[in-house]
């Protein structure tokens, strides 16, 4: 199993990543925003931070980077993609996943830890970012709650931005790129208060063993 | 700003006004420049003639309270700097401490109260640009930030905006950057109502053979500027707004704050650990105060050499700019490297990888001048030593008082139960739960914090690099240095390191930042002596050498001095991130018990405040007494005998014991008794301030054989049920866990709503 992390410039928890990934085994790498080389790499992360200042719009300049293209073409041919925070608004700025990113409800940049539901589990993973209240058209999100793409909701009472329907994540239809606003690469030690963030990186690896 | 006579331009900068001999109408540029005629005078001598514009611009700068420390150098002597574990003192950009495998942690407090006085949001955030800057030209990776902030009282419009926009700044820079921001104090007091404070400190991990000199070296190597253009911000920044009081018409001064621009820093910071990791700059240092004047003429200082600078090759923003602009300019996001000749190619580079900008705008040189160049015509020319070390040094001449003279304003009914006066402590902004502050920042990038904020005492960091932790504490109570300005200092001192012992951390070196006000002032002259005096007796006798710090003076507004504030950060060593205890009790059933010699008095306190009784004097603390008890509870706390470890501050016993409870969801019953056998009041046991307290939990047996050598345990109760029950004779109170926790929370909810 091998990672790739895309650093651009302006990403914050791209080390983060790296380490959660090698955590929940494999090797991982940095792959570096002008670079389309992602030979032999079997998932990429997308991370967080404010790639590009996060100028214009969070991820709007990300996504046309050449490292980003070639991630849309693994991402067309079935490999696995996640993104984090800034990476999940790059995905959205990108159209490889639905719905939008917005500035949070209180317009304050949030750092707290949240449960969130993923399927049947509950995982205990902080958030950090002020633009993460996640919005789509109505009928947008009446689809992905009929097609289950909803991949993580925030637990009841805990939704830090305002985001519709309690969405902390969602997947593609194909169900191989997911991106959500929590970081899980921030829950993988005890030492730092919890574990539960590996399960995301461990089902990914899961899913292509 | 612009300086008298800015619209000459024959020698390339303003032209002069010769200092005028008695009553002159309008003033000479030397005094708009804020220096004295003595002053001129010298600069003239040292020169041999008068400085011409660019030349005085320079000097003025230089010169200045802020970038010379003149009326503060010959105190700090005082201070003990050296320790075995030192890598780097004063002096520096920023001190370091050894922490083993060949790392070092680098770390410095800085203020940026004026410019963020006059505009709270760029001001805060480029308080924390720069810090960030000063630890990462050592070679160090930022790992941590915290903040110490004082407003005026939180019931002020003018206290509530300018608390919302330091807090914005903050936090728009450093989450930005990526460097976690894990600790810090928010203080409200009237006397900041004009003058807040705005404190930064950084922590940095280095590679001890990676770290690197501000010192100039190596005659015929380049001199690299990097990253952001040169501007027009901040011109006169150190002259104009940090080095005189702040009075009417400071909007004016709005340009002289500069802005800042995190993606700028996140680039150049990666940029320059990249090539101090390639081993291709001789030395680095960052631009802040005076810019490129201050950096240019400190590095060939530091190197005893001479420097050239063309300003024809700086990068500028705007194009029309003048030599002397492009000298003073306090644009941010700038770094000034020294590196030889066949490595600049191979710097630009890294640099245009990083897309963050480089030029070659001049050459270290052997004739100890600093000279400026426009092309081939020299701007500017003076001796290095004139500049750096020309400035006279003055002596304070303090007058002592016994006397209050800050004022009174009572806001607690003198009649108001224990109950009713513990709810009002806690919910006193000062002692209040700041969490709609730090939720603000991101405490957690980087993977290093094991103890967020409010979850220990100090912050806990893990460095696997060297297998171990460090813990890191900010603290400084003006108010109670204001009654007594040694002892108070001692006292900022003494709770950093309890908060290192709660954390089983062993101090290993501290930064401080000394907030006053004008120091040509007899009494802020004294306040000073006293306090400096203080910090080094206190540093004395722990045996923590001080490695860095910085001076902020002239701190008043219209209607006098702030409280004399000195800003203190400690960071220290345990070997094992998990072991910190934390502050909230942990379990029903728990012994509490208090340690260390804890003598409660209201002179000073918050209570003392509320009600209106704030006076001069503070008791003699008992330092060796103190250190004996954080030796105790670091050792306990290393050994996991204790539950929880939380210092008795703010508010007193019953403040600490709600702190402890709320943190627990849990109340607690104690009893006082043995604490009233030391000769305090009811009053006194519940609501007195002193150093020296330590509310620990665990096992009874274990926590009372922690008594010995000179460290008293009293034991005072168990942890359980769902009130905050304190038996404490005619002042005993019961107060229901929830009613407690409310007002402790409070603060956000009454900042969002009245604001």
């Amino acid at each position: 199993m091998k990672w790739g992390v895309l650093q651009f410039p302006g990403s914050c928890d791209e080390r983060d990543a790296l380490h959660a990934c090698r955590l929940a085994g494999g090797e991982a790498r940095l792959v570096w925003h002008e670079s389309r080389d992602l030979d032999g790499l079997d998932a990429i992360v997308v991370p967080g931070g404010f790639s590009y200042g996060d100028y214009l719009r969070a991820g709007a300049i990300a996504r046309f980077s050449p490292a980003m293209e070639a991630v849309a073409e693994l991402a067309g041919g079935g490999g696995p993609v996640l993104g984090i925070c800034n990476g999940f608004q790059v995905l959205c700025e990108a159209n490889l996943l639905p719905g939008a990113l917005l500035l949070n409800e209180q317009l304050r940049f949030t750092c707290r830890q949240v449960d969130l539901l993923a399927g049947d589990e509950v995982l205990s993973i902080p958030v950090k970012h002020g633009e993460g209240r996640y919005w789509a058209p109505e009928e947008m999100l009446d689809a992905l709650e009929a097609s289950g793409q909803v991949a993580f909701r925030y637990a009841p009472g805990q939704n830090p931005n305002g985001s519709a329907r309690d969405i902390a994540g969602v997947r593609n239809e194909a169900g191989n790129v997911v991106g959500l606003m929590p970081h899980p690469e921030h829950a993988v030690d005890a030492m730092t208060g919890s574990t539960d963030g590996l399960r995301v990186f461990e089902s990914i690896a899961g899913a292509l063993a | 700003m612009t300086p008298a006579g800015a619209d000459a331009g024959v020698d390339g900068g303003p032209s002069l006004t010769p200092p005028p001999s008695t009553g002159a109408e309008q003033p000479a540029a030397y005094e708009v420049l804020g220096l004295k005629e003595a002053e001129y005078r010298l600069i003239c001598e040292q020169l041999g003639r008068e400085p011409n514009g660019v030349e005085l611009a320079m000097f003025s700068l230089l010169w200045s309270e802020h970038c010379a420390y003149k009326h503060s150098r010959k105190l700090l002597r005082r201070l003990p700097t050296e320790g075995e574990r030192v890598v780097m003192g004063p002096g520096e950009n920023a001190g370091a401490v050894d922490v083993g495998e060949g790392q070092a942690v680098a770390f410095k407090v800085e203020s940026h109260n004026h410019p963020s006085a006059v505009e709270p949001f760029q001001g805060a955030a480029t308080g924390v640009g720069g810090i960030l800057r000063d630890v990462f030209a050592l070679g160090a990776r930022p790992i941590a930030i915290l903040d110490s902030l004082r407003f005026g009282e939180l019931d002020s419009v003018r206290s509530r905006h300018l608390l919302d926009g330091a807090v914005r700044g903050i936090g728009h820079y450093g989450n930005s950057i990526g460097v976690p921001t894990v600790g810090g104090e928010i203080c409200f007091e009237a006397p900041y109502e004009h003058n807040c404070l705005v404190n930064a400190m950084c922590v940095g991990l280095a590679r001890q053979d990676e770290m690197v000199r501000a010192a100039a070296a190596g005659v015929g190597n380049a001199v690299v500027l990097m990253g952001a253009a040169t501007g027009r911000d901040g011109i006169g920044g150190a002259s104009v707004l940090a080095s005189a009081e702040l009075g009417d018409g400071d909007e004016a001064k709005r340009p002289t704050v500069q802005i800042g621009d995190p993606f700028e820093e996140s680039k150049l910071l990666e940029c320059c650990l990249e090539l101090l990791g390639k081993g291709l700059l001789v030395s680095l240092q960052d631009l802040g105060a005076a810019g490129l004047t201050s950096s240019a003429s400190e590095m060939a200082a530091a190197g005893g050499v001479g420097i050239e600078l063309d300003v024809a090759r700086v990068p500028l923003r705007e194009a029309d700019m003048e030599p002397f602009e492009i000298m003073v300019s306090e644009s941010q996001e700038r770094m000034l490297a020294v590196v030889e000749p066949a490595r600049v190619g191979e710097v630009i580079a890294v640099c245009e990888k990083w897309q963050t900008g480089a030029a070659e705008i001049g050459a270290v040189a052997g004739h100890g001048l600093v000279r400026v160049l426009r092309g081939e015509e020299v701007v500017g020319e003076m001796p290095v030593e004139a500049l750096v070390d020309g400035c006279p040094l003055y002596d304070l001449e303090p007058a002592p008082t016994q006397e209050w003279i800050y004022g009174n304003r009572a806001t607690l009914d003198a009649g108001a139960s224990a109950a009713e006066t513990l709810l009002a402590l806690l919910a006193a902004p000062s002692v209040a739960s700041k969490r709609w502050a730090f939720e603000q920042y991101d405490s957690i990038v980087g993977s290093r914090t094991a103890r967020r904020p409010e979850s220990a005492d100090a912050a806990v960091l893990a460095i696997p690099e060297a297998d171990t932790a460090i813990a890191i504490a900010i603290d400084g109570n003006g108010r109670r240095v204001a009654c007594e300005p040694y002892a108070g200092t001692v006292e900022a001192v003494l709770e950093c390191a309890q908060n290192l012992a709660c954390a089983g951390a062993e101090p290993l070196g501290l930064t401080n930042c000394l907030n006053f006000g004008n120091p040509e002032k007899p009494v802020p002259a004294w306040q000073l002596d006293r306090s400096v005096q203080g910090l080094a007796d206190a540093c004395e006798a722990l045996g923590v050498p001080v490695v860095g710090g910085n001076v902020s003076l002239y701190n008043e507004g219209p209607e006098g001095p702030i409280y004399p504030t000195p800003v203190v950060g400690m960071v220290g060593e345990l070997p094992d991130p998990l072991l910190a205890a934390p502050s909230a009790f942990a379990a029903a059933g728990e012994a509490i018990a208090l340690l260390g010699p804890f003598e409660p008095a209201l002179e000073g306190s918050e209570l003392a405040k509320q009600r209106g009784e704030l006076d001069a004097g503070l008791p003699e603390p008992d330092v060796a007494a103190v250190a004996a008890a954080c030796a105790a509870v670091r050792d306990a706390v290393r050994a996991g005998k204790l539950a929880s470890a939380h210092d008795v501050s703010d508010g007193g016993l019953a403040c600490a014991l709600a702190e402890c409870a709320i943190g627990a969801g849990l109340g607690c019953e104690v009893d006082l008794q043995h604490l009233r056998e030391r000769g305090c009041s009811p009053e006194e046991a519940l609501f007195g301030e002193g150093p020296g307290g330590f509310l620990i939990s665990g096992e009874r047996e274990k926590l009372e054989a922690l008594a010995g050598d000179g460290v008293a345990v009293l034991y005072l109760g168990k942890v359980g049920g769902g009130a905050i029950e304190i038996a404490a004779g005619d002042r005993s109170l019961s107060l229901p866990l929830a009613a407690a926790e409310a007002a402790w929370r409070s603060l956000g909810e009454r900042f969002e709503t009245d604001s």
